[in-house]
């Protein structure tokens, strides 16, 4: 195989991989920047997974192409809503944010499940008639060399990762609603002198993770589980937390170690045919990832530093 | 005024808890009620003929039970397929739903010995367990009970009173690899594997071994996903295998397999004219590659729990209990074969090459590999 054939093999799976890791570690960064830890990416992923799938079947007919667009924006919005459990219960009532967010887990594979077998009366739906398909993107496919390796065989949501990255960018870095929700994740107290309200932003934040969960979650179900069952969501949104470290909780880090993990996985699978990689034994480029998520954490790759006040519940007038 | 802000949220949160398991057990009741008065309905026609006729007497006071593990009875698959088999057995022998043939639903894996528990207690004379993660239950429940019969699913219990039902999955794969071999166009096949273990080799193997048979000059790609839970896995192997110009992907793997389908599903969205198949596993997925009018599972290997699980409980009736066997369902027991839904894509030919090599099997002319070493020597005979 060429060089840009293997090029080719590896980037398109690794685009298609990373997008719903993307989408939910910012969820990750939007919340742990405001200072709530959110240890229940995984669950509103799958809250998000399985809106996705039941709205697409439900009206599937009815929307025609359109669907899974909707369906996205469906499972953006009652992810959002499901994720006010967790601002409930760890910013009004300062329980310790990981037990709420393994609740948050817990809950809505339980939900999931049980609703799906109320609904279809089986352990998993049926596949999906409108899932996203791929397509090469007009007039930029046609680039030589580049257009082969980034703009054919991709689904537009990988794009769409990407975009709401460098969003989430300039919202968090640029705008004055990035600065408080910042700072209240740093130094709430402070936050709170200058007149932010340090409860109002962290519901926020963590209804933008809950969307944002719920967008990769349905992302990953439409393009490639196609159904929902227990096993659809199974450790991504673990994943996308490590991201959110790996990337020093940085919405362009995260979206860099989103790719990362995908390119692994892809080098992974083919890694027999290239002619350096062949003599890796396969285990190694699989748990890549997690070895540098841990060396990223044990401070070997620059400081990973978390802000200040994250897991820390806001008292006011407390010092 | 901290502390019982804390106690109220916990009182939330159990409240919503008991009312969702409540709503669990009562529902399952509820769905339970709606089969029973339908098998319910259906035994009571078949006994008002079984009264006039022997069949009623037949049955006797044999009683038959099993445990599903955490896939439930409608799982579609392994589950719903014994339950089927058990049903028919009841059915076909005039008994009665609840006493003479029931079910105990695992949510958990905690359940596993309790359900089995239970179901000795109501003296149930065979009792299944479905599935290989009820083999450490069942091996310690047959301990304990040797007056009651135990069955396993896909897995081996070495217990005087417990039969082993395995399949020979190897036999169906080397059907599969047949089918395969006749509809590829660039010969060359890929196989996707969940873990690599024993079992799932003895699809690998047969499917090889099938392939090479009716083509020896086939190039197989064997990958393995490392999980039967990874469908973006699943996806990514498919992606490469049809980009290297594979036609027929193999699938053995649980839902990662559901990766597979989605992209043989894509691709085909957006080249229809492109040769891409999927062969599905464990029972008939040719509903899973519906894409508009056509359909991408080619065909797939299916294992008969139903099968074994009636003619299993027809022996114990019979005063025959295999125990402390290892039962092997093979093609000639109709234990395992392949799905012919996909009639389009089926042609003739291949109906006809899977009919002769099947013919060859069950008259014992074909030895089947089922382990690596097997296959080389295998190979090697061709």
């Amino acid at each position: 195989m060429g060089f840009i054939d293997v090029l080719q093999s590896i980037i398109p799976p690794a685009m298609f991989f990373a997008a719903p890791l993307i989408f939910t570690a910012l969820g990750g960064v939007f919340s742990e920047r405001s200072g709530v830890v959110n240890i229940g990416l995984e669950g509103l992923m799958v809250m998000g997974a399985f809106v996705g799938i039941v709205f697409n079947l439900a009206f599937g007919e009815t929307f025609g192409a359109a669907t899974p667009w909707i369906s996205i924006l469906v499972a953006m919005v009652i992810s959002s809503v499901f994720s006010i459990v967790h601002a409930v219960a760890s910013v009004s009532f300062r329980a310790d944010q990981v037990v709420s967010g393994v609740a948050i887990n817990f809950l809505a594979l339980g939900l999931g499940v049980f609703l799906t077998k109320q609904w279809y009366g089986k352990g998993q739906t049926d596949m999906v008639d409108y899932p996203f398909y791929t397509i090469d993107f007009p007039i930029l496919a046609d680039i030589p060399i580049l257009g082969r390796l980034f703009f054919q065989n991709m689904y537009l949501t990988s794009y769409l990762a990407i975009a709401l990255a460098f969003v989430g960018w300039y919202i968090l870095y640029k705008t004055p609603f990035g600065l408080r929700l910042r700072s209240v994740g740093e130094h709430p107290m402070a936050a709170d002198t200058n007149g932010i309200n340090v409860y109002a932003m962290r519901y926020i934040a963590v209804m933008i993770s809950g969307a944002l969960g719920g967008l990769g979650g349905s992302v990953f179900a439409l393009t490639i589980a196609l159904n929902f069952s227990s096993s659809t969501i199974v450790g991504q949104g673990f994943m996308s937390l490590a991201a959110v470290i790996f990337g020093k909780w940085h919405p362009l880090g995260a979206m860099g170690a989103a790719l990362f993990f995908g390119l692994a996985q892809s080098l992974s699978v083919i890694s027999s045919g290239v002619p350096l990689l062949e003599n890796v034994p396969q285990v190694y480029l699989l748990i890549a990832p997690y070895v540098l998520t841990i060396l990223a954490l044990a401070g070997f790759i620059g400081r990973a530093e978390a802000p200040k006040a994250n897991g820390e519940p806001y008292i006011k007038g407390s010092r | 005024m901290k502390k019982q802000r804390f106690l109220i949220l916990f009182v939330v949160l159990l409240a919503f808890g008991m009312i969702l398991s409540a709503c669990g057990s009562s529902e399952e009741e509820g769905s339970n009620g709606g089969s029973n008065d339908e098998n319910g309905e259906e035994n009571a026609s078949e006994n008002e003929e079984g009264t006039d006729g022997e069949q009623a007497e037949a049955g006797g006071d044999f009683s038959a039970a099993m445990v599903t593990d955490v896939g439930g009875i409608d799982d579609k698959s392994f589950n719903q397929s014994a339950w089927e088999g058990l049903q028919s057995f009841g059915e076909n022998n005039g008994l009665e739903e609840k006493t003479g043939y029931d079910y105990a639903q695992s949510q958990s894996d905690a359940d596993y010995l309790s359900n089995l528990n239970r179901l000795v207690r109501q003296n149930f004379n065979l009792i299944y367990g479905i599935g290989f993660k009820l083999k450490d239950a069942v091996d310690t429940v047959a301990g304990q009970n040797p007056e009651t019969n135990f069955a396993i699913v896909d897995d081996v219990v070495e217990q005087p009173n417990v039969a082993s039902i395995t399949f020979k999955e190897h036999e169906g794969s080397f059907l599969a690899g047949v089918a395969a071999a006749m509809k590829t166009e660039s010969d060359k096949l890929g196989f996707v594997g969940g873990i690599e273990s024993d079992l799932i080799k003895k699809f690998e193997t047969g499917f090889r071994a099938g392939a090479k048979s009716v083509n020896p000059n086939i190039e197989i790609d064997v990958q393995y996903a490392g999980a039967f839970d990874a469908p973006d896995k699943g996806k990514i192997i498919a992606s490469n295998m049809y980009g290297q110009g594979i036609d027929v992907i193999y699938h053995a793997s649980g839902a990662t397999g559901n990766g597979v389908f989605a992209q043989a599903k894509d691709i085909k969205k957006n080249n229809p004219d492109q040769n891409v198949w999927v062969i599905g596993v464990d029972r008939d997925q040719n509903e899973e590659g519906a894409i508009g009018d056509t359909n991408v599972t080619l065909t797939s290997m299916v294992k008969r729990v139903d099968v074994a699980v009636e003619q299993v409980a027809t022996q114990a009736m019979n005063g025959e209990f295999p125990g402390g066997e290892k039962l092997e369902f093979g093609l000639k027991d109709d234990g395992v074969g392949v799905a012919r839904s996909n009639k389009e894509a089926l042609t003739e030919d291949i109906i006809s090459a899977i009919e002769e090599w099947k013919e060859k099997i069950v008259n014992g002319d074909l030895k089947v590999p089922s382990t690596r070493d097997d296959l080389e020597t295998y190979i090697n005979s061709l």
